[in-house]
């Protein structure tokens, strides 16, 4: 399994661990990479920051230093606040799993460049195939009414009642282990959520690739012999404002998947090692659109408007149940609208918290966000259902100089930290919230079914869970930081496979883009890792064996690794 | 402990317990509590556990109290000063301040461009957090105390093993037509 450049000694001095392929970060773009270099053959190290849990070791526990804030990061920027996972499996961890591929028009997007955004070799259709894979390997599943939860069916209900369609939404969820518990942000207790801890990172561990969590990568620099050396610091297992010691590791390619909030910035801290980095290194992030809406639900307009009954004397009353995203609203994703002006209102829960600080009392005449007309709302809070609204954003995020480790000052020993992202909206940003919020509005407020208000941006700026775009493919280098292969432009051997690498918002839930391009890239990194001397080869089936998505996309490899 | 020590230590409880009190309202605990203003029924956060969360060090604000303590203080002179309020000078300045002028200097503290609006932003999360969340405490210990936010949200307790399940959770029947433009794969077109 071992690849000729494995073990210590050989190369760049004598204590310097060597490994074939060093993979940063272990979320989809990570796990998948590692499964098919390891798969393939090469000898694959993997450094995490976060830490390692699994199954029963997810809490349902609101507690400071329970998974859920061991597992997760909050970073505060200037205008853009970035949830993302810190954790082995990253964002499928902390995900609510929603998988709806990309629409077409998305491929199709301009943005602020006056030109395709993504390259030309990419269109929904020829990312069909590797969603497939995606598909079989997690694997995804279509959801029906008797799967949709109360809140699903609330906001269908609703979609309806306005004239409009709501599609039960793809999901990466086993339902029959699901509890409908909604603790997803804290990890999946019962192993219902496909989380990449269940499929892509067992499938790698079994070919020898090796995890390291807590390792937290800082920035890379070159080897004499055209590879690159990784330097980590160990960071401490409770408290991660401590860092423990510090190494590094020797590879011949790097795959740089640490997420689009923390790829760029060990890219910008490398630069004096590396030398300079393409402009759109930092530059050009989208928060996909992001925005949440919350509506206070009129319990008795939703039995006699709606004509729902949970069959227990309630109407609804359920916001505490259910499992994140289940119905979504696709009216909008309509190609003949201008850009900006397309997006998808999808049914959502966060857990109190992060699911009810931002959150606005409609009709106040005091402060909207705390105080006492907060106050009454939160006794309501089991009648509050909350909408997620994806629009498409200007990539107008851009990240300063590095803090001095990782992404983030941490302020709190878990969770919560200062970083130098910037996001100033854009008019056409402002205007697609704009409307996204008007189209809830409509849709809630009809017949007082609700009083709808949006979360405020005045507390922590904008906020997304999605981050994207710091890090892109384009055909264009001016605008792009990597080729249509995934490779950092000006730096061989360094790819970048996580959100970082999608070129704009999506408008609906980006792990199952994010995950696509991760597949469609490993072809041409199995093939740059054999140029560097790594003894792999391409064409691993799914992580549980299964060979159909393989064959679809068979026929497309060739053509992805020529340059 | 020295007397002035002591009093640091009241002032410190005081003054935070009045903003704790400013974000999420609630009765007075005594007669007499200066603190608490009573703005609202119910407990608020101050009863649900915000002074505890605030001084816990993973939160990350206890090295950075004397500060809060002094500047919030030294804010609320300023403000009554500007407003022509006269301040009992035996309480601290934010405690001493009626509840609606507290309200009005956190709104200033905490509003976009206000050079320290992060620090008070940070302060006022772990406020709400106290109340929404009880996140000093685990949180069945805080259900079956009756922890006075989650109670107040009607948060549904958990089976007896400690995890939530949700048995009934569906309507169970259609209730929209999907897109028309939905692919085989479920997925937008």
């Amino acid at each position: 399994m071992s690849g000729t450049g494995g073990g210590a000694g050989s190369g760049t001095g004598s204590a310097t661990e060597r490994t074939d392929v060093l993979v940063i970060g272990s979320g989809f773009g990570g796990a998948i990479a590692a499964y098919h270099l390891a798969a393939g053959g090469a000898k694959v190290v993997l450094l995490e920051r976060g830490p390692w849990l699994k199954g029963e070791d997810f809490d349902h526990d609101f507690k400071l230093g329970s998974s859920y804030t061991r597992i997760f990061d909050f970073v505060v920027g200037d205008g853009m606040s970035v949830l993302g996972g810190n954790c082995v499996g990253g964002g499928s961890v902390v995900y609510f799993a929603a998988m709806p591929r990309a629409p077409g028009f998305v491929f199709e997007r301009r943005g602020s460049i006056g030109r395709r955004m993504w390259p030309a070799a990419l269109t929904r259709d020829t990312l069909d195939p590797w969603y497939d894979r995606v598909a079989e390997a997690l694997p995804v599943s279509q959801q029906d009414w008797p799967d949709v939860t109360y809140a699903g069916g609330l906001w269908a209900a609703a979609c309806a009642h306005a004239g409009g369609t709501a599609n039960p939404v793809p999901v990466a969820v086993d339902n029959d282990r699901c509890t409908n518990c909604n603790w997803m942000m804290a990890g999946c207790r019962f192993d219902a959520k496909r989380s990449l801890l269940l499929n892509y990172l067992p499938a790698a561990i079994a070919h020898g690739t090796e995890i390291r969590p807590l390792h937290e990568v800082q920035h890379l620099s070159r080897t004499d012999d055209g590879g690159y050396r990784v330097h980590y610091d160990v960071v401490d297992g409770e408290d991660y404002r401590v860092h423990d010691s510090s190494g590094v590791i020797d590879a011949k390619l790097v795959v740089l998947a640490a997420g689009a909030g923390a790829t760029p910035v060990i890219l910008q801290r490398s630069e004096p090692a590396l030398g300079p980095m393409p402009y759109a290194v930092g530059r050009y992030f989208s928060g996909n659109g992001e925005r949440l809406n919350t509506a206070i639900v009129d319990e008795d307009r939703v039995r006699e408007v709606l004509g729902l009954e949970r069959g227990d004397g309630l109407a609804y009353a359920a916001n505490q149940i259910g499992r994140g995203p289940v119905v979504a609203n696709w009216d909008r994703l309509d190609p003949s609208l201008p850009e900006h002006s397309r997006f998808s209102l999808e049914q959502l829960y966060f857990p109190p918290g992060l699911g009810t600080i931002l959150a606005q009392a409609p009709g106040a005449t005091g402060p909207t966000w705390f105080g006492v007309e907060k106050k009454e709302i939160l006794r309501r809070w089991q009648s509050w259902l909350t909408v997620f609204i994806m629009v498409e954003d200007d990539n107008e995020g851009v990240f300063g100089p590095p803090p001095a480790t990782g992404n983030a000052m941490r302020l709190s020993q878990q969770m919560l930290g200062r970083g130098n992202l910037s996001y100033h909206p854009t008019a056409n940003t402002l205007r697609g919230w704009s409307e996204a919020d008007a189209a809830v509005r409509d849709i809630l407020e009809r017949d007082g079914l609700a009083e709808v208000m949006p979360w405020t941006n005045d507390v922590v700026g904008a906020y997304t869970v999605h981050p994207l775009a710091s890090c892109r493919i384009g055909d264009d280098p001016a605008s792009s930081a990597l080729d249509d292969r995934h490779e950092l432009r000006g730096h061989p051997g360094i790819f970048v496979t996580d959100g970082s690498a999608v070129p704009g918002a999506l408008t609906v839930n980006p792990a199952m883009t994010i995950a696509a391009l991760a597949e469609r890239a490993m072809p041409a990194i199995v093939e740059a890792a054999r140029e560097r001397g790594v003894p792999v080869r391409y064409g691993a089936p799914a992580p549980d064996g299964s060979t159909s998505g393989r064959r679809g996309a068979a026929s497309l490899v060739g053509g992805l690794t020529r340059r | 402990m020295r007397p002035e020590e002591n009093d640091d230590v009241k002032v410190r409880v005081l003054t935070l317990e009045a903003f704790a009190d400013t974000i999420v309202p609630g009765e007075k605990r005594f007669p007499g509590d200066r603190a608490v203003a009573g703005a609202a029924s119910g407990p608020g956060a101050v009863a649900a556990g915000a002074v505890e969360l605030i001084e816990t060090p993973a939160a990350g604000l206890s090295q950075g109290l004397d500060w809060y303590v002094t500047t919030l203080n030294e804010r609320a002179r300023e403000h009554a000063a500007r407003e022509g309020l006269s301040l009992d000078p035996a309480l601290p300045g934010f405690v001493a301040l009626p509840f609606d002028d507290r309200v009005a200097l956190v709104q200033t503290l905490t509003a976009p461009g206000h050079p320290e609006k992060e620090l008070w932003i940070s302060l006022a999360l772990f406020s709400n957090m106290a109340f929404d969340t009880a996140a000093h405490m685990h949180t069945l210990d805080a259900i079956a105390e009756g922890h006075p936010g989650l109670a107040a949200m009607n948060l549904a307790a958990p089976d007896s093993d400690g995890l939530w399940r949700f048995p009934e959770y569906s309507y169970g029947r259609p209730l929209a037509r999907r897109h028309p433009g939905t692919t085989a794969s479920g997925s937008p077109a």
